[in-house]
């Protein structure tokens, strides 16, 4: 898989997850500027998503098995606007401590994903 | 007459029924709970998609630990569902819930560190939940603080 693409989504995941964390230091809910940031990470995943299912389409296959792998890509684009949609309804820091878990989780995810792809 | 009847008598009684419903309704998935929703909303697909994958691949290869995987599942999907709803009743099930999700991963971990040999595969619960950073072992932790706090507050 594109390694690169693994990296900066891991990257962009941990960045957002400190700046949630940031502002649940800061007892503060997440604002638009967040939801922006989540919706740079998810663009991102997305673009992982789409690349995995044409690099399968091309015939490549993953290490550890390839329906692990799709639902793996999956969950690693659900986990950020998942998260996201819990904290619209929670306006307080513990929103952001929500979006803050759920980039360490989509972090945690890219790590298994470039183990689950192998070289 | 009636009207005065509606207007006096229920006056009392009201304020007591509006404190039932609150206190049979109250949030458990708002505040920290909404983290917790989180991490057992994961952790529901994350045990179920595991083991369905694992049951339809190859389900003679470890029948035990993928069942295990599959119990996990529906704990994690009902406490889910418990702090979604909120509630006395759900929050007592969802207590019950980690006190035996507590008790199953400590359990499972220990054995899966004695006889390895009954694990040819992992569960989700093996070695403490070692495969997905212990959050299986404090997960049940945090759950029972927080739903004993949730009948304080």
């Amino acid at each position: 898989m594109l390694d690169a693409l693994t990296v900066a989504v891991a990257v962009t995941a941990l960045a957002l997850a400190a700046w949630c964390g940031f502002a649940a230091y800061r007892d503060q809910p997440t604002k638009d500027w967040h939801f922006i940031g989540m919706a740079v990470v998810s663009v991102l995943a997305l673009a992982q998503l789409l690349v995995g299912i044409v690099q399968l389409a091309r015939g490549e296959r993953p290490d550890q098995g390839m329906t692990i792998f799709i639902a793996y890509l999956i969950g690693a684009f659900a986990s950020v606007p998942a998260a996201g949609f819990l904290s619209l309804s929670e306006r307080t820091r513990w929103g952001s401590v929500t979006v803050a878990a759920g980039a360490v989780v989509l972090a945690v995810l890219e790590v298994r994903l470039y183990d689950i792809w192998g070289n | 007459m009636r009207d005065t009847d509606r207007t006096g008598t229920p006056a009392s009684p009201a304020p007591e029924r509006n404190a039932t419903t609150q206190r049979q309704r109250f949030e458990l998935g708002t505040g920290p709970g909404r983290v917790l929703v989180w991490f057992y909303g994961v952790f529901t697909v994350a045990a179920a998609s595991r083991s369905i994958v694992e049951m339809i691949l190859d389900f003679g290869k470890a029948p035990l630990a993928y069942t295990l995987s599959a119990v996990a599942a529906v704990v994690y999907g009902f406490i889910t569902y418990s702090l979604v709803r909120g509630g006395e009743k759900a929050r007592r099930a969802a207590l019950v819930c980690c006190a035996a999700e507590l008790a199953g991963v400590l359990v499972v971990g220990t054995w899966t560190l004695v006889e390895p040999s009954a694990f040819p595969d992992s569960t989700v619960w093996s070695g403490f939940g070692m495969g997905y950073l212990f959050i299986p072992v404090i997960l049940p932790v945090t759950g029972m603080i927080w739903l004993r706090h949730a009948r304080n507050a």
